[in-house]
């Protein structure tokens, strides 16, 4: 069994297509056929993964189950994980059965709603495992598209704006990275990611229209892969796409959007960036951790006063991103594994506030905190639930929110003790918009009307919470569920960019921290 | 069996919380409180029985990352065992009084369960006190931390129907979230120098730490000062210190064996013993030292003043444990951390004691907070009265000076070896700033606890007939607790002064300390210059007699504006009416922290969002995309959704065109 990566990456796709084919009518019954189909798959391929996992070794730090064939123009069909991208992908197959889920009682065109979320997995998955450039940048671009329109279709009155304003955002950053990824391959001849990891890439300065580069090719294809990777994350401030795009999206569009999608812009930093233009990467490092510190106080300050729930913890969205940033670019273990880890539980975390939200929009049909207030009194069990993501997203420790965050700041600290500080301070203002958020929906007396006869969750709604609460729960107190395995991986990833980046060039207290 | 200890309070929480539907709540309630009383018995065991070898308990490997190592451990020594009995005594007592208070709410109609959630909160808060004060490494530390704050916000907002109570208890959650900011830094801090977070490791390094220079923000700093003032923003934050102890008062939004537990007899102290854990570090750092007694003894004066005026029997209270946690930071920042742990021990079982006998009280009287409409209470609920008596005498400092040396250990109550401990050590530690203004608070700590004696107790009864009418005392399961504490109240002090302060030799036997020792060895660590302890015995005898002068004189002036003239109050009201409303007002603290905090957040958040990403950030794009945006919407608009997939259908061939391309222009290369 050498091809279980491309079987956990393509059974969804194979439904989709079963779906698309077989399936006719928009009745009860195909609807259902159609949703049930989709858990199905989604499910299979999360099992799948699982062998995956169990098969994964991860004092290996190279890439495992790899498959290489031969492609159409020469072209290579290479998949492969290591340490960094499995568990990007057990987070994706573990989130789409619940995503699938979570739109039970969507009525509107299912199949082809089905077929979009199928895709789209397919696609994100292909993303964390491709190990061919060209593959890579099919995945990462097409998987636009199911997004696009899920957004486009199904989402609120102004989604087409929205999902414009995504597409565009999105693409422009891409089609730099087109480039880049051309000139990569005119530079080094290949398009296989492990190959170039390790390739040289030059850093001698160059002179670009009229202007001294510093690092040169090297900071060339780094910024182009930037503008794409920092549009994904997204960083401040070409982060003002995602609050539209969410606030349009349907629920479930929501959850993948912030839970899987986001996390394709750290990936390609891990993946790309710092193994690849270790030196401009070194280079850029106080950019980006002002961009980190500042997208977290300004989305902050800015989520503090949002009247849309979506927005709000859209925004909460891009602040915890800036942890991620702040935590890759600090390139020590504490700060690298700290970002993986934040990307995973955000994905769990943000994913179940989505839904949170998702589950009173379902019932009120409104996103206005101030149609809310009182919901205890009616809600018992979805008060709980809400509580719990809320502290978990405030990075309580004991949940999966505190590991991230609390490693990635340990972790700048050693850098640079400015951004530490400014970023620490999200920690105050997080709580103060989560929990206000939480005391206008949920605390206070029931007085409104409408929300008299609201009823508390469903069974099938618990049913979705319940592995998102174990897996905070359980990354929270005990990591090292993810650690072990991301670790080794690290550590390798470090060592090498430590020696690639010239040691004059090293900040004092990088080298201090080395020798230590 | 410290493990245990740690772990029955969890699982009490649990059972209570999730599984009151199947059991009943009144079994849940039983239970929980079955396993406080279970974990209290056992730390008295531990705690007498300890032999001074600090014990490592590993439980579970807990986060991991490079050389980051972190496990779920118990540390077990002296302040850990002396922070066990505190936590576990009056959980358990407020768990028992708790079955009295709570057993009628007007809060809540007749068929809406509450009891059992407000039994799980108490035993879940008990849990990460636990897991707060037997930690091993800072990190776990801090989740105790934060967990305590957890459920100190959901028993502040425990009414969280009313506006008042759900505001409190985010505003406690916040301003705590303030300290943690400072504590979080502390740590990274830490982690930066040593390579770890463990105590051991840490206190290891002290010495080192003192001697090195760490770069923090805009300067060089000497790393033990630097990081000791990190931390101690922390500990500001729990207990409430100056310019973070907004949320305390606050916090009587919550119910009053809340009160009781959280607000005055543990979390608060928390920060108190933070410093006293990091004894090691803070003996490096004489500047942080300095600047704890400084804000200790301002918040003891500062909260001393606003408690003089207040007529919220809870918030008068709280203001004194303000005050009272001022008086410990002096005490650990003049460098014996021994007699700040003292008198966080004889705090815990008196001011305990006061919150309960309020509670009693306020139970009595329907539910009425406002001291103005007590008045003549003594008759109608006497044991309450003489608990809370004997509460004031501790708290005020009552005993006969200078009788230690004829029986070995000073006469009196509690608060009087614990308080005169702290004062003539602040004086000894040579900060006569911190001295004068404990003295002066000595003096305002006995007027408003007389005040608040006077008001209650003594004179004609006052407001509403029918809630006088029907006051009557509680019932046993509270008045037992307040008999426990009162033993505690009268006797801890005398029972324990020697271990504490008194003699240096059982001191250190007690504490585990060696001549040239090690930091960490013991633990609290006195370093070699560290003489304070020494000369705080021969301090002055009017050093000495000073807290006591002040107490008489606070008790002659408070006699005299409640008991023989009760008209004065009024009057000075109207004299001094600026300095009045000042007191009254809190110093004008919240209104202060409302505009350049609140409002100016909300504010700079509207501007960022309105100006900063509406109008710079989509405003640049659009104009850059020269209106493509609008174009295709007006385009989209009018479409059906069928044409999204011609457009899919178009990127879609647009990626594959550039890929062609790239693979052919690249082969030809």
């Amino acid at each position: 069994m050498n091809n279980l990566l491309s079987i956990v990456t393509f059974i969804p796709a194979v439904a989709a297509v079963i779906l698309a084919l077989f399936l006719r009518g928009n009745d009860p019954a195909a609807q259902r056929n159609a949703k049930w189909l989709a858990l199905f798959a989604t499910s299979l391929s999360f099992l799948v993964s699982l062998l995956v996992l169990k098969g994964f070794d991860p004092a290996n730090v190279g890439f495992q189950f790899v498959e290489d064939r031969p492609w159409v123009l020469g072209l290579h069909y290479k998949m492969g994980v290591d340490g960094i991208s499995i568990l990007f992908v057990m987070l994706t197959t573990f989130l789409m059965p619940i995503t699938i889920a979570s739109c039970w009682n969507v009525t509107d065109r299912v199949k082809d709603y089905m077929i979009a979320f199928l895709l789209l997995e397919t696609l994100m998955l292909g993303v964390f495992t491709a190990l061919d450039l060209v593959l890579f940048y099919l995945f990462f671009e097409a998987g636009l598209i199911p997004m696009f329109l899920i957004i486009g279709i199904w989402g609120g009155v102004n989604r087409i704006y929205a999902s414009f304003k995504f597409f565009l955002y999105t693409f422009l950053g891409s089609v730099l990275m087109l480039v880049a990824m051309v000139a990569m391959y005119k530079a080094a001849g290949t398009t296989d990611i492990p190959t170039l990891m390790t390739f040289k890439f030059s850093h001698d300065p160059i002179v670009v229209l009229g202007m001294n580069v510093t690092g040169g090719l090297q900071t060339l294809l780094f910024l182009a892969f930037f503008a794409s990777f920092a549009v994904k994350m997204p960083m401040w401030p070409v982060h003002t796409w995602l609050p539209d795009a969410h606030v349009q999206a349907p629920t479930a569009g929501s959850v993948v959007l912030a839970a899987i999608l986001l996390k394709m812009g750290g990936y390609g930093f891990l993946r790309f960036s710092m193994p690849m233009f270790p030196v401009a990467a070194h280079l850029w490092t106080p950019l980006v951790f002002w961009m980190s510190a500042i997208a977290i106080v300004y989305t902050s300050l800015v989520a503090l006063v949002q009247q849309d729930m979506k927005k709000l913890v859209a925004y909460s969205s891009v602040a915890h991103m800036g942890y991620v940033t702040m935590g890759i670019f600090a390139m020590n273990p504490q700060g690298v594994d700290g970002a993986i880890f934040q990307m995973l539980s955000h994905g769990f975390v943000s994913g179940a506030m989505f839904l949170c939200v998702g589950v009173i929009y379902d019932r009120m049909h409104t996103r206005e905190i101030d149609a809310y207030g009182g919901l205890i009194n009616r809600m018992p069990a979805y008060a709980l639930v809400f509580m719990f993501f809320t502290m978990a997203n405030v990075g309580l420790p004991g949940t999966s929110g505190f590991v991230g965050e609390f490693l990635t700041l340990m972790g700048t600290f050693q850098a640079d003790t400015w951004v530490a500080a400014v970023a620490t301070s999200g920690v105050i203002l997080s709580a103060a918009y989560g929990l206000w958020l939480y005391r206008r929906v949920v605390f206070g007396a029931l007085v409104k009307e409408s929300l008299k006869t609201i009823t508390d969750m469903t069974r099938r709604e618990r049913a979705i919470f319940a592995p998102l609460i174990v897996m905070s729960l359980l990354l929270g107190v005990y990591p090292k569920v993810v650690t072990d395995i991301i670790d080794p991986s690290v550590g390798a990833l470090i060592t090498q960019f430590r020696a690639d980046v010239p040691v004059e060039a090293q900040a004092p207290s990088t080298t201090a921290q080395a020798s230590n | 069996m410290v493990s245990v200890i740690l772990l029955a309070p969890l699982v009490g929480a649990l059972i209570c919380g999730f599984f009151w539907r199947l059991i009943g709540e009144r079994t849940g309630q039983i239970i929980s409180t079955g396993l406080l009383f279970l974990a209290a018995v056992l730390s008295w065991y531990v705690f007498l029985t300890f032999n001074g070898t600090t014990q490592h308990i590993e439980l579970m490997r807990w986060v991991e990352s490079g050389t980051l190592s972190t496990d779920w451990a118990i540390r077990l020594d002296r302040l850990t065992a002396i922070m066990l009995i505190v936590v576990t005594t009056v959980s358990a007592l407020v768990h028992l009084y708790s079955f009295g208070y709570m057993a009628h709410d007007e809060n809540w109609g007749h068929d809406e369960p509450y009891r059992a959630r407000f039994f799980a909160y108490l035993s879940f808060f008990t849990f990460a006190m636990l897991a707060l004060v037997t930690s091993d490494n800072l990190i776990q530390m801090f989740f105790g931390w934060e967990g305590v704050g957890v459920a100190s916000y959901l028993l502040i907002g425990f009414y969280y129907r009313k506006p008042s109570a759900a505001a409190a208890a985010i505003k406690a959650f916040v301003v705590n979230r303030v300290g943690d900011f400072g504590f979080a830094l502390g740590i990274f801090g830490l982690f930066y120098l040593t390579d770890s977070i463990k105590f051991d490791d840490v206190f290891a390094a002290a010495p080192t730490i003192g001697g090195e220079t760490l770069h923090f923000l805009w300067g060089n700093w000497n790393a033990a000062n630097v990081l000791g003032v990190l931390l101690f923003i922390g500990a500001c934050g729990k207990s409430a210190q100056l310019f973070l102890h907004t949320w305390l008062p606050d916090a009587m939004e919550g119910p009053t064996p809340v009160s009781a537990l959280i607000h005055a007899a543990t979390m608060v102290t928390a920060g108190v013993f933070l410093v006293c854990r990091m004894s090691p570090l803070y003996e490096f750092a004489p500047d942080a030292k300095m600047f704890i007694v400084v804000i200790g003894a301002s918040t003891a004066f500062f909260a001393a003043t606003v408690g003089l005026v207040q007529n919220d029997i809870k918030r008068v209270i709280a203001y004194s444990t303000c005050s009272q946690l001022g008086y410990m930071f002096a005490a650990a920042g003049s460098g014996v951390y021994g007699v700040a742990m003292f008198h966080l021990l004889t705090h815990a079982f008196f001011k305990a004691m006061l919150f309960l006998g309020a509670g009693s009280v306020i139970t009595a009287m329907h539910h009425e907070q406002d001291m103005r409409n007590y008045g003549g209470l003594r008759k109608k609920v006497p044991l309450t009265f003489w608990a809370m008596m004997i509460g004031t005498l501790a708290i005020t400092g009552v005993g006969i000076p200078f009788s230690g040396e004829a029986f070995g250990v000073p006469i009196g109550f509690a608060g009087f070896l614990s308080k005169d401990a702290i004062i003539e050590s602040t004086y000894a530690g040579g900060s006569i700033y911190g001295f004068t203004l404990l003295v002066v608070a000595a003096a305002f700590t006995s007027f408003y606890s007389w005040r608040l004696m006077f008001l209650t107790f003594y004179g004609e009864a006052r407001g509403d007939h029918h809630a006088h009418d029907h006051a009557k005392e509680s019932p046993l399961v509270m008045t037992i607790p307040l008999v426990v504490l009162a033993v505690g109240a009268v006797f801890a002090g005398m029972a324990w002064y020697n271990d504490f302060f008194g003699n240096v030799e059982t001191m250190s036997h007690f504490f585990s300390l060696k001549e040239g020792a090690a930091p960490g060895a013991g633990a609290i660590y006195y370093g070699e210059a560290n003489k304070v302890l020494e000369t705080a015995h021969q301090s002055p005898a009017w050093v000495s007699l000073s807290p006591f002068v002040a107490m008489l004189l606070g008790f002659g002036v408070a006699y005299q504006f409640y008991i023989r003239k009760p008209y004065l109050p009024a009057l000075w009201a109207e004299n001094q009416a600026p300095l009045y409303r000042f007191l009254l007002n809190k110093w004008y603290f919240d209104e202060l922290y409302e505009v350049i905090f609140v409002r100016a957040a909300k504010a700079l958040g509207r501007l960022l969002w309105k100006r900063g990403d509406g109008d710079i950030i989509d405003g640049t794009l659009n104009g850059v995309a020269m209106g493509i945006v609008p174009f295709f919407t007006r385009l989209a608009g009018r479409a059906q959704s069928g044409y999204i997939f011609t457009y899919a259908f178009a990127m879609v061939l647009g990626i594959a065109v550039l890929i062609t391309w790239m693979t052919i222009a690249g082969g030809t290369h």
